[in-house]
C-alpha cells in the first residue's frame, strides 16, 4: 500500500493519528448501518415479494374480468360507464428516516366518506362482470398502494446500501490501511532521525573530551 | 401535501382504474410515454404512477431520474397481455444491487 505524500514530522504524526482514530470510529459506525439496513432491507424485500406476487395474481384475474364485461357490453357503453369516476382516491405522502434513508409512506383518503361507494354507473345497462372488475380492483386498492410503497423504499434502500458498502470498503481497505502505513512510516523516520543525532552528539562528545584531556597524546599505559 | 396516482397504459389495461378514482392516461407509444412520464414527475402531482409491464421496460431512461426522489414511486403493473415478470425482476435487481449477489430470488 503507498504512503501518502507528507513530510515526516512530529506535527504530521499526530494529525495522522487523530485521522485514523476518526477513520476506525467511522468505519465501525458505517459498518453497523450497513448490517442494519441490510436486515431491514432484506425483510423488505421478502414482503414486497410476497406482494407483489398477490396483487399480480388478482390484478390478472381483474383484468380477466374486465375482458369478460367488454365481451358482454359494447366497448363505447363499457367506456361510459367507467370514465365518469364517482370516487377519487388521493394520498397523504409523508417520509420516516430509517437509518438516514428517507422512505415514503402513503395513506390513501378518498373523496368521498364511505370508500365502498365506487360504481360509478347505474347497474340496469351494464353486465354483472363489470361490478365483479370494479368491486375486486377497488379491493386491490389498498394493497396496491402499500405495494408502492414499499417498492419505492426497497429501490432507495438498496440504493443507500450500495453507497453504504462501498464507503465502509473504501475505508477498510484503503484509507486505514494507508492511514497505518504512513504513521508506521513517519515513525520510524523520526526513530531513525533520533537515533542518528544522539550517535552525532556522542561522536561530538567523544572528539570534545579528547580535545580537552589530550587521549590520543598520551602514551598507552 | 395530498397527492393523486397516475396510471399510464394501454387503454385496455388501465380503463378499470378510472372506475376506482385514479387518474389514467392512455398511452402505448414509447416516445409518448416518455414525455408523459416526465411531465406527469414534474408536475409533482403525483405520488405514484403505475406503468403497464410493457411500457415500464421502454421508458427505462426517464425512469432513472427519479430513483433517488422520495416521489413519484414508479411501479409496474401487468396489463392485459399477462405478467411477464417484470416486476419480479426488478426486486432481484435490488436485492443485487444491495447485496452484491441474488440471494432471496435465485431458488
Amino acid at each position: 500500500m503507498a504512503i501518502m505524500n507528507v513530510n515526516p514530522t512530529r506535527m504530521q504524526l499526530s494529525k495522522l493519528k487523530k485521522q485514523l482514530t476518526t477513520a476506525v470510529r467511522g468505519h465501525k459506525m458505517l459498518k453497523d448501518k450497513r448490517d442494519e439496513l441490510m436486515r431491514r432491507f432484506l425483510d423488505l424485500v421478502k414482503e414486497t415479494r410476497e406482494l407483489r406476487d398477490k396483487v399480480e395474481k388478482e390484478l390478472s384475474a381483474c383484468n380477466a374480468h374486465f375482458v369478460n364485461a367488454s365481451a358482454v357490453m359494447s366497448a363505447e357503453a363499457l367506456d361510459a360507464s367507467l370514465m365518469s369516476p364517482k370516487q377519487q382516491v388521493s394520498l397523504e405522502v409523508s417520509s420516516r428516516n430509517v437509518m438516514s434513508v428517507d422512505i415514503p409512506e402513503f395513506s390513501a383518503v378518498t373523496r368521498t366518506s364511505d370508500s365502498g361507494d365506487i360504481f360509478p354507473y347505474g347497474f340496469a345497462f351494464t353486465s354483472f362482470e363489470l361490478d365483479d372488475a370494479v368491486m375486486s380492483l377497488n379491493e386491490l386498492l389498498p394493497d396496491m398502494i402499500h405495494l408502492a410503497q414499499i417498492e419505492k423504499s426497497c429501490e432507495m434502500m438498496s440504493a443507500e446500501i450500495e453507497k453504504t458498502r462501498r464507503r465502509v470498503n473504501s475505508l477498510e481497505h484503503v484509507m486505514i490501511p494507508r492511514y497505518q502505513e504512513t504513521i508506521k512510516y513517519i515513525s520510524m523516520k523520526l526513530e531513525e532521525n533520533d537515533r542518528s543525532s544522539r550517535t552525532r552528539l556522542m561522536k561530538v562528545k567523544d572528539m570534545l573530551l579528547d580535545k580537552a584531556h589530550n587521549y590520543s597524546q598520551r602514551p598507552a599505559e | 401535501m395530498a397527492k393523486n396516482i397516475a396510471v399510464i397504459g394501454d387503454s385496455e389495461s388501465i380503463k378499470g382504474f378510472c372506475a376506482i378514482g385514479l387518474d389514467i392516461f392512455p398511452c402505448t407509444d414509447s416516445d409518448k410515454a416518455q414525455h408523459l412520464l416526465r411531465r406527469l414527475a414534474d408536475s409533482d402531482n403525483y405520488a405514484v404512477i403505475y406503468l403497464t409491464e410493457e411500457l415500464f421496460e421502454l421508458v427505462e431512461k426517464e425512469r432513472k431520474r427519479y430513483e433517488e426522489k422520495l416521489t413519484p414511486a414508479i411501479i409496474p403493473i401487468p396489463g392485459v397481455k399477462g405478467n411477464s415478470g417484470i416486476g419480479t425482476k426488478r426486486l432481484s435487481s435490488f436485492v443485487e444491487q444491495a447485496v452484491g449477489s441474488d440471494i432471496i430470488f435465485n431458488d
